[in-house]
């Protein structure tokens, strides 16, 4: 039994399943639809795997017609509908509810404009979050945020969650690469929002819309900012005796001047994990590593490399290393970029996604592990340091009755504890089920209340993605 | 006579809209009173944040900073610069322009979604605010956002209200992220392009991974196409080299650096070579970069509007004199049919109060708008009709 409750299905909308199915299949082709409880199966969770739930039915709509008929139907009829794009949510985002319709949007996946001197891409909502770079990487660009997830991962659940990634302390999250959508409202209404422009008439709506985590709307199709190429990319480690000296050196190269493309953190159980999958040559006799990105043309690399050593050299680094080719760089990054699929190698895990101002660091680090040593559980810490957002793994065995609840408690308490230190529940994987309950701890009433009201205002029958976001208890619908 | 509300405590503000909303009496919101742009508000009270000032938060390595929304943007850029930090968004001041005098405040530049030539860059304040509280027009206090670079917990109404104008609340603190300032600035300007090609010069070097940093181009005898890079005085040095070669085939260009270059941008930012008369209604147009050129030469053709283009090309700033509507049709009608937005910034003060100023909303984003505002203001007091 989880700890996380769903609310019992409406008994109305299951007795009345096959008339819903019947309305459904009238508006799709035969293939777009999924009723099977084989094939039902495949939607039953997402990378939150320890919640399942069979939805009522599957659909797979391949136009925004399509999107909005089924939507325009399914609000007549009362019946909920969770959008998925590829289902990698961390947070359950994408977890459905007996009664509701998963709306995957998977096959509505055409690059549909590429615009080099603009900078633009319009795509449909299901291209992969990779697939939108590869549409442009022969043309010298790319698109900048770019979760773990990216070879899985859509535009539709990155723009739903608000994702972010690695790189994104120097080029910003999914929000600050939007630049337009088409959205269609639970009435199925079909709404422009945001163009090709750099900004848009009226309210940022767009900025409304990214992140409301599929509660507002369902997108499909977005026009998405790209940018060239860096000339090159190289990555550096570096490893410390303790959190302390590696929290400082970051502040401090920051405190310079320099923005690094990414600086990420990695602690002792983390790094040796990594290294046994990815062989990245990450340095196993130290507490504390940092991948260090810069970018730029040689000499530009060189000059920035040689200004983060003799900045590092003050805190005495054990390890310090540069990447010496494509390889040694890419091997670097995959062994990073792979940390949850090596630690699920290893044991079950809650991955936590927690943000704090970056000078706390050491602090919240000997509170996380207090906190998972009470619950009698490892933790292994993966962190953007550049930016603060944190992603303690909480380990645990799934098979041993009462570890997913302990583990469960122990990423709780951590949440709290960064909102504690002036920190967040969540810096980029979205509330979900999963931190729903937590809401209370960041905001009062009268916060989520006005959020509140902005569901009501858009879906006032609460049927989109609705046992997400807010706390169970206090809802108006 | 209009009397002046100065709360100085949200607790207060809070107090006075309670009323408002309870009278369902309008009030025109104002930060320093600098930017006075949209339809006037028709309001028997102004409430300024002036008395809510001051730093709260200011973490030079954590690259944060909160203030109290009357805080004056002078005090928070003398404070940034002395740990050589900026707000890397440029905030225009639209003092020249409009011929306002007051103190820009960070409350101001935060509700006008308030940006500059980095823009096409760094983004505008949008980009870079991290935290808001406001007090909604129904008297009650609301946070969003915080003090951390990442942070997706709950809806974004830091992003919804940044550039709401005073219409979905009145912003009592914000918090900014903040970038190093760079160590050394060069522009290169080239001479004689028309718009067409300046554009093509400014797209294709926006497309080369060397970091530009503004592109603007000043029609004239001769016209003038700026590129400004920014950064480490090596690395600007060999962009600027490799730019050089790059954009050989538009001609020589020549560098200018440091102080002179701020010196032009500054003037870029707050639409200077404009060089508005006072009769001329003033319009910022937001389009894809390479339909300004195409933007520019219609209002030029239809009603001898003069203009410069900032963001490549994405921005055109025009003054157009004569039509009684200030060139409202021919610009929205232009528009409709290229996509995109225009915004009058300067007219009489008769014009401002019949045409709307800010781009009209299709019907289906008109709904959502209205919802959202009723939700936030149902009594409809806080500016009511600024934003159209």
């Amino acid at each position: 039994m989880s700890a996380i409750l769903m609310p019992k299905p409406d008994e109305r909308v299951l007795a009345r399943r096959d008339t819903i199915i019947a309305g459904l299949a009238a508006l799709l082709p035969p293939e777009a639809l999924i009723t099977s409880e084989d094939e039902r199966r495949a939607y039953e969770t997402d990378a939150l795997t320890a919640y399942r739930q069979m939805p009522l039915a599957v659909v797979l709509p391949q136009t925004t017609a399509q999107v909005a008929a089924i939507l325009a139907f399914l609000n007549a009829e009362g019946v909920k509908v969770v959008a998925r794009g590829a289902g990698t949510s961390l947070a359950g985002g994408a977890l459905p509810t007996a009664d509701a319709v998963v709306l995957g949007v998977s096959k509505m996946n055409r690059v549909l404009n590429v615009d080099i001197p603009n900078r633009t891409i319009r795509v449909e909502a299901g291209v992969t979050n990779l697939g939108v770079s590869a549409a442009v990487q022969h043309l010298g660009f790319f698109y900048a945020p770019d979760p773990s997830s990216q070879l899985a991962c859509t535009i539709a659940g990155n723009i739903g969650m608000n994702s972010g990634g690695a790189h994104c302390l120097k080029y910003g999250v999914t929000t600050n690469n939007v630049l337009g959508v088409k959205m269609v409202m639970i009435d199925g209404t079909i709404v422009e929002i945001g163009g090709e422009a750099l900004d848009a008439a009226g309210l940022d709506l767009l900025g409304l819309i990214v992140g409301s985590e599929g509660q507002i709307g369902v997108v499909t199709e977005a026009t998405l900012r790209i940018l060239p190429l860096a000339e090159g990319a190289r990555p550096m480690l570096m490893g410390f005796q303790s959190a302390e000296a590696c929290g400082a050196c970051v502040a401090a190269i920051i405190g310079s001047g320099i923005i690094p493309v990414a600086i990420e953190y990695m602690d002792r159980p983390a790094i040796r994990v990594c290294e046994a999958f990815a062989h990245a040559g990450y340095p196993l006799d130290v507490e504390a590593l940092l991948i260090i990105e810069v970018e730029g043309s040689e000499e530009e690399i060189a000059d920035l490399i040689s200004r983060i050593t003799a900045i590092a050299a003050e805190f005495n680094p054990s390890t310090l290393k540069v990447s010496q080719s494509e390889a040694e760089s890419a091997a670097i990054w995959k062994g990073r970029k792979s940390a949850f699929g090596a630690m699920g190698r290893i044991a079950d895990y809650m991955c936590m996604d927690g943000t704090i101002p970056t000078g706390q660091l050491p602090r919240v680090l000997t509170g996380i592990a207090d906190i998972c040593n009470g619950y009698g559980l490892e933790v292994a810490n993966i962190f953007h340091a550049g930016d603060g957002n944190l992603h303690p793994l909480v380990l645990f065995n799934a098979n041993k009755p009462g570890e997913l609840e302990k583990a469960e408690a122990a990423g709780a308490d951590i949440l709290k504890l960064c909102v504690e230190v002036g920190g967040c529940l969540t810096g980029e994987h979205g509330v979900g089920v999963e931190k729903r309950e937590l809401m209370v701890h960041q905001f009062n009433t009268i916060d989520l209340d006005q959020q509140m009201r902005i569901k009501t205002a858009l879906d006032p029958q609460w049927l989109l993605n609705p046992h997400k976001v807010f706390p169970l208890e206090g809802r108006p619908v | 006579m209009t009397s002046i509300l100065l709360p100085d405590s949200e607790a207060e503000l809070e107090a006075i809209i309670a009323e408002a909303a309870a009278t369902a009496s309008p009030i025109a919101i104002h930060g320093g009173g600098s930017r006075d742009i949209g339809r006037p508000v028709q309001a028997a009270r102004v409430l300024s944040t002036q008395a809510m000032t001051g730093v709260t938060l200011y973490e030079p390595h954590e690259l944060v900073l909160s203030a109290r929304a009357g805080t004056p943007l002078a005090e928070i850029e003398a404070l940034l610069d002395q740990n050589r930090q900026r707000l890397a968004f440029e905030p225009i001041d639209y003092r020249p322009l409009l011929g306002t005098h007051g103190q820009p405040t960070i409350g101001g530049v935060t509700a006008s979604n308030a940006s500059g030539p980095r823009r096409i860059q760094a983004g505008a304040a949008r980009d870079h605010l991290i935290g808001i509280r406001a007090t909604t027009g129904r008297g009650e206090t609301i946070k969003s956002g915080g003090r951390v670079m990442k942070n997706v917990t709950g809806y974004d109404f830091v992003k919804l209200l940044a550039g709401s104008w005073g219409t979905l609340g009145v912003l009592t603190e914000v918090t900014y992220k903040l970038l190093p300032k760079a160590e050394t600035e060069t522009t290169l300007v080239f001479e004689g392009l028309d718009d067409i090609r300046a554009v093509e010069a400014m797209t294709t070097a926006l497309g080369t991974p060397f970091e530009i940093t503004g592109a603007a181009h000043l029609p004239g005898t001769p016209s003038q196409t700026l590129l400004r890079f920014e950064g480490f005085a090596n690395s600007c040095e060999y962009r600027t080299a490799r730019l050089r070669e790059l954009l050989a085939a538009f001609g020589d260009a020549e560098a200018v650096r440091d102080g002179a270059s701020a010196d032009l941008w500054r003037a870029i930012r707050d639409a200077g070579p404009l060089d508005a008369g006072e009769d001329e209604v003033v319009w910022r147009i937001s389009v894809k970069p390479t339909d300004g050129p195409a933007v520019a030469a219609r209002l030029h053709a239809e009603l001898g509007a003069r203009y410069f283009f900032d963001w490549s090309g994405g921005l055109v700033w025009a003054t157009i004199t004569g039509p009684t509507d200030g060139g409202a049709a021919s610009v929205r009608s232009l528009m409709a049919a290229l996509g995109g937005h225009a915004t009058m910034i300067r007219a009489p003060h008769g014009l401002r109060a019949s045409i709307a100023a800010f781009q009209p909303e299709a019907p289906a984003v008109k709904a959502i708008t209205r919802s959202i505002r009723e939700s936030f203001d149902p009594a409809g007091v806080l500016n009511p009709g600024r934003m159209g």
